[in-house]
């Protein structure tokens, strides 16, 4: 058993060793003093200065910024509701719905992409506007919204039924049901979902490809066109930076996380403490 | 607290459906630009804003058949495109190009006459040249040893060292050339025998690239490759070893021009562009940068050109005589090349 | 006679009433995503079916699927390197998942989180690195170049065959092997993922009761712990096996760009060197039936539980 624990270990260890060995040469390249890939050759911060200066890297950065806001934050807002909304559906309906919802979940991303290319073509054509932010806002909230009913749908499941009962006997309107009984509950599936489309969203580049046009591109197509000729490493320090803020913001996040835990079992030992005095 | 959420949460939305709708907005003047990849000196494009107030938004692409997808699927709205010779005139075939109207490009009587009016666009209605230049082999004589001609893309001897053009025009171009045919043919029996070739040729490429040639023999990851003779300039600054030969068998010679989609929307702003990229000293500068030639004569005399870059930018006569330009091909032999190309690949 | 009493069946029915128009009222919650799904999901979808069976010019036909064994190297290729890299991620994945399963849910989490940072680095720079690393000239062979690894090699390979041709690098790059390592390693975590969250969820006790019934770890393993992580061994196959044979960058980066997959083909007939929207949505109808095919095929293993979602 315990052998079995030691190569468990090691398996992990490696196969992280497998995902961080590219975005290690990653960071390393990011401080060369050279254009190279793949020869070292000192150390320099201008990649970073340089980044600040390059427009189309920043409007582009800014572009995925907005893109994956807005889109997650409609996706978690339009998505809540529609699994509610399934939610309450007989089975007959709610299969086949979930079904359809899946779809872009499951289909590649070249398909999603091409298939929404050519409705965003053709009603383009029909009425009279160009693939844009707009599209792009559109691709990313359909792509987006699937997540977020994943995500809350097995909170809803977990909903004590009578709950939403008991609060509208104690008076609630049944918008307040939803709003002060059910959105609390199901609260952590929300903000996975948001997570989750948020990540999907900055990450994306198919389906972006096929549905921004020609006015805008997001951070994943500006370093495609670069990968026809060399990466900047620019695009280096700035993946870096990006990578540097996710980090932090993990690590803040998992120790407060960490420290509420315990206080949480302080809290608890103390009040089963008080208990046993008081009996 | 959570109201405020939310009411955010909300406004956010209306906001999004309404910018999603009226996204194109705003009055600001602008140009929209597709040109190939690093096919431009950057600082030309801020030096333009600053001058006219005009925004660039500007967009590359790989290959003229890219461009060409790109713009018959629609939805996009560029209103200056960059395509090469045989693009243009298909281009003009097909009604997808706006007559310019050159009393807003004063400039363009500073290019050589030798340059107007060529076959591609006869009466010179639609387009005004960009750079033009050659196709030749760039290569690494340490390692291929001495090149001069097209063969050495095909030689055994250099497998896993070779690069091929990622586009149908050009590898088949090369092809034809090596097997002393016209660039042009439409000839089946022809055509067939340069398919062939490059079918033969595939299992000894390291790939079928475009830009990403500049990478791979700047560090020396390829030996060889055919690829556009200003290129070569720019990868000599970062690999002094390459040598550049034009083929005795002959080669492509090729016009690069500007022109204006009719569907663009900033028309004048795209003819302030065509004529600001025309002037001599922008002109000169961006030659400079990308290595291409200049179809503006005075350009020429603003360059310090040391005796390469002469010798790579203004071939001689004799050379020229060697050359052939792409023409537009017939649709059945357009679809033979898609076809092919498909089918070469896979 | 109580109050109460008589307004017992009262209360009950006003219940009824109540919960009746609160279903309905939470139903409509549905309504708007239902007509997005309609613009958006389902009727891109039967776009690309009308330009699958017609041609500019023509109307209907079938010509674009007749023409279509042309590409069976292609889809042959790409089912085969798909296949690779998820049989590759599932011999990784699995093992890895149920290692991480058995540790602390403190460091559960941090794993996890581990798992999906990289995706914040974008996938194509991700990729590019590899290109870097696996290059002739690259990072790897010059460490192997650094450490002597050639010298040692060419001095076996001379004294196993006089015809031995030195060599001064390996061919990594610009092969099938490194478009399938391209895969495994964007689509591994896919893998772990849901994996990982059906291990987690089987209780203890079926384990413990197992073990008390006598079973040895590895019936364990192949009797209980297997087949109740089924689901999101497939859920896992599908999020690995999906992207890996419609992807279009990584065997461009990692392939040299000869040897064509799927979704260079589908990306070559939109925005690629050679346009014909209609043949390339024939061939997204075809990849979209074979993935259709393929798990429901693997979804009957799976008897009908509901597919595990990734975290």
């Amino acid at each position: 058993m315990k052998k079995n624990k030691c190569s468990g270990k090691l398996l992990m260890l490696l196969t992280f060793v497998f995902l961080y060995l590219p975005i290690a040469v990653l960071i390393v390249f990011s401080f060369n003093d050279s254009k190279s890939r793949t020869v070292w050759s000192g150390f320099t911060l201008n990649w970073y200065k340089e980044l600040f200066s390059d427009r189309m890297i920043i409007q582009s950065l800014e572009i995925t910024l907005l893109v994956s806001v807005l889109a997650s934050l409609i996706a978690v807002v339009v998505g809540t509701f529609a699994a509610i909304g399934f939610f309450n559906m007989k089975k007959k309906w709610r299969s086949p719905l979930l079904t359809i919802n899946n779809i872009p979940a499951v289909n590649a991303d070249i398909i999603t992409g091409v298939s929404l290319s050519l409705l965003f073509v053709s009603a383009g054509a029909v009425m009279g506007f160009d693939l844009g932010f707009g599209t792009l806002l559109i691709a990313h909230i359909s792509f987006n919204i699937p997540y977020v009913i994943l995500s809350v749908m097995p909170k809803l499941y977990q909903l004590d039924p009578n709950l939403s009962e008991a609060a509208q006997d104690l008076g609630c309107t049944w918008f307040q049901t939803i709003y002060k009984v059910i959105l609390p509950e199901i609260m952590p599936g929300i903000v996975n979902g948001l997570l989750i489309a948020f990540t999907m969203s900055v990450d994306d580049f198919v389906i972006s490809y096929f549905t921004a046009g020609s006015s805008v591109q997001t951070l994943s197509m500006a370093i495609y066109a670069m990968t026809r000729r060399r990466i900047s490493p620019k695009i280096n320090a700035i993946s870096t930076l990006l990578f540097a803020v996710v980090l932090v913001l993990l690590i803040v996040v998992n120790v407060r996380q960490a420290q509420q835990s315990k206080a949480e079992e302080k809290k608890q030992k103390a009040l089963r403490g008080q208990r046993a005095v008081s009996i | 607290m959570k109201k405020a959420v939310s009411l955010v949460m909300c406004a956010v939305f209306i906001v999004c459906v309404f910018a999603g709708c009226g996204g194109s907005g705003g009055e600001k003047q602008v140009v929209n630009v597709y040109n190939w990849g690093e096919y431009i000196d950057p600082v030309l494009l801020d030096e333009f804003e600053a001058e006219t107030g005009i925004k660039v938004n500007y967009k590359t692409y790989e290959s003229n058949e890219q461009m060409y997808s790109v713009l018959r699927q629609g939805g996009v709205n560029y209103d200056v495109v960059i395509p090469s010779d045989y693009m243009v005139s298909r281009l003009i075939d097909e009604d997808m190009l706006a007559e310019l109207n050159f009393d807003n490009i004063p400039n363009y009587a500073l290019v050589d006459d030798s340059l107007k009016n060529m076959t591609y666009d006869p009466e010179n209605k639609y387009s005004v040249p960009y750079m033009w230049g050659t196709v030749g082999i760039i290569y690494d004589p340490g390692v291929v040893g001495e090149v001069t001609g097209w063969g050495a893309l095909f030689d055994e001897a250099n497998a896993g060292q070779i690069l091929m053009f990622d586009n149908s025009r050009d590898a088949m171009g090369i092809a034809l050339k090596y097997l002393g045919y016209s660039l042009n043919t439409t000839d089946e029996a022809e055509l067939a025998a340069a398919f062939d070739l490059l079918k033969k040729q595939k299992p000894i490429l390291q790939g079928y690239v475009m830009d990403q040639i500049f990478d791979k023999l700047e560090s020396g990851e390829a030996a060889i490759g055919p690829y556009y003779a200003g290129d070569y300039l720019t990868m000599l600054e970062n690999n002094p070893n390459l040598k550049f030969c034009i083929p005795e068998e002959g080669t492509n010679v090729f016009v690069d021009a500007m022109c204006i989609l009719k569907s663009a929307e900033n028309k004048e702003n795209a003819e302030a562009f065509i004529n600001f990229m025309t002037g001599a000293q922008v002109s000169a500068t961006n030659s400079d940068f990308i290595g291409y030639t200049s179809p503006v004569g005075d350009a020429k005399a603003l360059l310090e050109l040391d005796e390469t870059a002469e010798a790579v930018r203004y071939p001689s006569d004799e050379v020229l005589a060697h050359c052939e330009a792409f023409t537009n091909l017939p649709q059945e032999t357009l679809d033979f090349y898609d076809s092919m190309w498909v089918q070469l690949k896979s | 006679m109580s109050k109460a009493k008589l307004h017992a069946p009262l209360i009950k029915l006003r219940q009824r009433f109540r919960s009746f128009l609160d279903r309905n009222r939470k139903k409509a919650f549905a309504y708007p995503y239902i007509i997005w799904m309609a613009l958006f999901v389902i009727i891109p979808i039967l776009l690309v079916m009308v330009y699958a069976f017609t041609k500019a010019g023509i109307g209907f036909t079938l010509e674009n699927f007749s023409g279509i064994n042309v590409y069976a190297p292609v889809f042959g290729r790409s089912l085969w390197l798909a296949f690779l890299a998820t049989i590759i991620c599932l011999l990784i994945g699995y093992p890895t998942a149920l290692a991480i399963s058995r540790t602390s849910a403190r460091t559960q989490r941090i794993v996890l989180m581990m798992l999906m940072l990289p995706m914040w680095i974008n996938f194509l720079l991700r990729t590019y690195a590899w290109m870097s690393l696996l290059e002739n000239t690259g990072l790897i062979n010059r460490f192997f170049g650094a450490i002597g690894v050639f010298e040692l090699v060419n001095s076996i390979g001379e004294s196993l065959s006089a015809s031995w041709t030195p060599i001064d690098h390996f061919q990594m790059i610009n092969t099938g092997g490194a478009v399938v390592l391209g895969m495994v390693y964007n689509y591994l975590p896919f893998m772990i993922l849901p994996i990982h969250s059906v291990i987690i969820k089987i209780d203890p006790f079926v384990i413990e009761a197992a073990q008390d019934l006598g079973a040895s770890g590895k019936t364990v393993f192949r009797k209980v712990i297997f087949p109740l992580s089924l689901s999101g061994v497939i859920s896992g196959v599908t999020m690995v096996f999906v992207p890996s044979v419609s992807t279009f960058v990584i065997s461009k980066l990692l392939g040299g760009g000869t040897d064509m997959l799927l979704g260079d083909l589908i990306e070559m007939q939109f925005l690629g060197a050679a346009y014909n929207p209609h043949l390339g949505s024939a061939i997204s109808l075809i990849m979209m039936i074979i993935v259709v095919v393929c798990m429901s095929i693997m979804n009957k293993f799976g008897e009908g539980e509901e597919t595990a979602v990734v975290m």
